[in-house]
């Protein structure tokens, strides 16, 4: 499985009110939910973004609240993966749960820039910055993880235990 | 050599039903409770569709508490508090609180006897890890984990390791268990506690009401902590027995527990503590803020999982009574259940509220997380004893959240610029 796209690029503590603010949570809906998607951070986001961009931010992205309607809303923008130095708890169990793709990374988090083409391989854990030619190894998965993820969320993967 | 286990690691062990547990293992561990709200649980009930297996494992282990956006703020949020009801009713949920017996999550489920020591519970909340405060481990999830959950009775944890806060010596006319965690964020960072439990032990705790304790662990998220957890003393154990006849059990911290870091903190030296826009960790005592150029505020807002409780009330009372708020300030006070609302009007707490010319409202999450009864127009600054104060999180995106206690709240109110009692 891979990811390619161009990369917006975000600093520390990137929280679930920025990502989706609370006054849109009276939606469940991932379509009006990624409307407002990344909203009061960066007003432009929805209106740049194309089908397979990656975010790439530095430390405790998704810190906050356990709206499970943060990762919903990144993946319904478009978003093909989420790059980080590091990830709050909540939001990576979120991202896994629901089948985001997201990989802890601080060298690439350091060495990928706003609008940079990056692509990701999953299998492998490799992050190439095609527009620098640069390449980093980002932390792959525990195996428990790849088979929820490899099952499109936990609940298929409970499913497919029972 | 074999190490011992933290408090978090042996409560999860036992409820994965292994002798040992260490830090970075994954285990399925039984589920003493689930928890969900009227924003987390739509989002869950409709995953739990996809599962073969229909219905729930246990309908007296679910807790379904619309708290954020109740009383219904407008036509969407009804429509998600109807989901909620309708699933309740469809699957006999013993535990689902209607507008007029429901309250705060955090607050409410303490007091209905719902979490006690020993219990390893999963909310789709992130201040789940309130309960740490009776030492059961809980902990936020979302609502997939909250749908995988009410279906089989388990979760997966990745067993953390942790963090030791020594406390000490006795906090104190003023200063409360907001200014104690506001402290250690401000001192460890929102990140400092990642992924890690937050174990608080020393001597000091004895002085530390069962509400300080409560809006100590409460917080443990904002320093990115799993959970925060606080030993089960005679104090602790008389609040289970006061409010819950569930069977509990007592676990410690074996005595060569392994920690990642230790922090000692004396309490009698903290002072009320203040974190400024746009993270918790930004903080400055009074001291620091006195000698500032005064921040003028518009409005104050006292309540929340963080201080929406009796003592915290009691508290913005004694600060309150006789006196005004400045002219043109919002006071907006919330007690955090019904039980504390019909306390605190026993006890006058509400006549002195109103008297003061703050306004008193029913139990709701409502300003925390700007849902709604206290949002914020552009630029305007509000002192808030929430806990949270990120950018747009209370309002327009560019107003501003400063966290903070009761007393210093209250004091605020009255000062119209942030200010702690003078004693203080």
């Amino acid at each position: 499985m891979n990811a390619k796209g161009s990369v917006f690029k975000y600093g520390d503590n990137v929280d679930t009110d920025v990502i989706i603010p609370a006054r849109y949570l009276n939606s469940s809906d991932p379509a009006e939910l990624a409307a407002h998607c990344m909203e009061d951070i960066d007003g432009d986001f929805i209106k740049r973004v194309k089908k397979g961009d990656i975010i790439v931010a530095e430390k405790n992205f998704g810190c906050g609240s356990s709206r499970e309607h943060a990762p919903i809303a990144i993946k319904a923008a478009g978003v093909s993966c989420v790059i980080a130095e590091t990830f709050a708890r909540i939001f990576y169990r979120n991202a896994i749960n629901i089948g985001l793709p997201i990989i802890e990374c601080p060298e690439a988090a350091r060495g990928i820039g706003a609008g940079d083409e990056v692509e990701v391989d999953f299998d492998s854990g490799v992050i190439t910055n095609v527009t620098k030619g640069t390449s980093f190894q980002g932390q792959a998965f525990p195996e428990f993880m790849q088979r929820i993820i490899s099952s499109e969320g936990l609940i298929n993967y409970i499913n497919s235990q029972s | 050599m074999d190490m011992g286990m933290t408090m978090t690691q042996k409560i999860l062990a036992a409820a994965a039903g292994l002798e040992k547990v260490e830090a970075g293992q994954l285990i399925e561990a039984n589920l003493n409770l689930v928890l969900g709200n009227d924003i987390t649980s739509p989002v869950a009930i409709k995953e739990m569709d996809k599962f073969k297996a229909k219905g729930v494992f246990d309908k007296d282990k679910i807790a379904l508490v619309p708290d954020h956006f109740v009383p219904n703020k407008d036509i969407k949020s009804a429509e998600h508090c109807k989901c909620v009801r309708e699933f309740a009713r469809k699957n006999d949920i013993t535990n689902y609180f209607e507008v007029g017996e429901m309250g705060i999550e955090h607050a409410l489920l303490p007091e209905k006897g719902l979490t006690v020591a020993g219990d390893v519970i999963i909310g789709a909340d992130s201040h789940t890890c309130t309960y740490g405060a009776l030492g059961a481990f809980s902990t936020g999830v979302g609502s997939t984990d909250m749908a995988a959950g009410m279906a089989t009775g388990k979760a997966w944890f990745k067993v953390p390791g942790a963090i030791r806060f020594v406390l000490t010596g006795k906090p104190a006319k003023w200063v409360s268990g907001k200014d104690v965690i506001l402290h250690i964020i401000g001192m460890i960072g929102v990140d400092g506690a990642l992924y890690k439990s937050m174990e608080f032990v020393g001597d000091g705790i004895a002085s530390l009401s069962m509400d300080d304790r409560f809006t100590i662990a409460n917080m443990a998220i904002e320093a990115g902590g799993k959970n925060g957890i606080f030993p089960v003393d005679a104090l602790a154990e008389a609040y289970i027995k006061e409010h819950s006849d569930k069977p509990y059990k007592i676990y410690q911290a074996d005595e060569d527990a392994v920690y990642d870091a230790e922090y000692t903190i004396d309490l009698s030296a903290l002072r009320p503590t203040v974190a400024f826009p746009h993270l918790p960790e930004n903080t400055h005592t009074i001291d620091e803020i006195r000698q500032m150029e005064p921040i003028a505020i518009d409005q104050v807002v006292i309540g929340s999982c963080t201080n929406g409780r009796l003592d915290d009330l009691r508290t913005a009372a004694e600060v309150l009574k006789g006196r005004h708020v400045a002219k043109g300030m919002r006071c907006i006070v919330i007690p955090a259940t019904q039980a504390i609302y019909m306390q605190a009007m026993e006890e006058g707490l509400l006549k002195t509220f109103i008297e003061a010319g703050a306004v008193v409202s029913t139990p709701t999450c409502g300003p925390c997380l700007g849902g709604y009864m206290g949002i914020l127009a552009e630029g305007e600054r509000c002192v808030s004893t929430t806990n949270r104060n990120f950018v747009g999180r209370m309002g327009h995106v560019s107003s501003e959240i400063y966290l903070a206690s009761p007393a210093v709240a209250a004091e605020s109110a009255v000062a119209g610029v942030i200010s702690a009692p003078e004693e203080a």
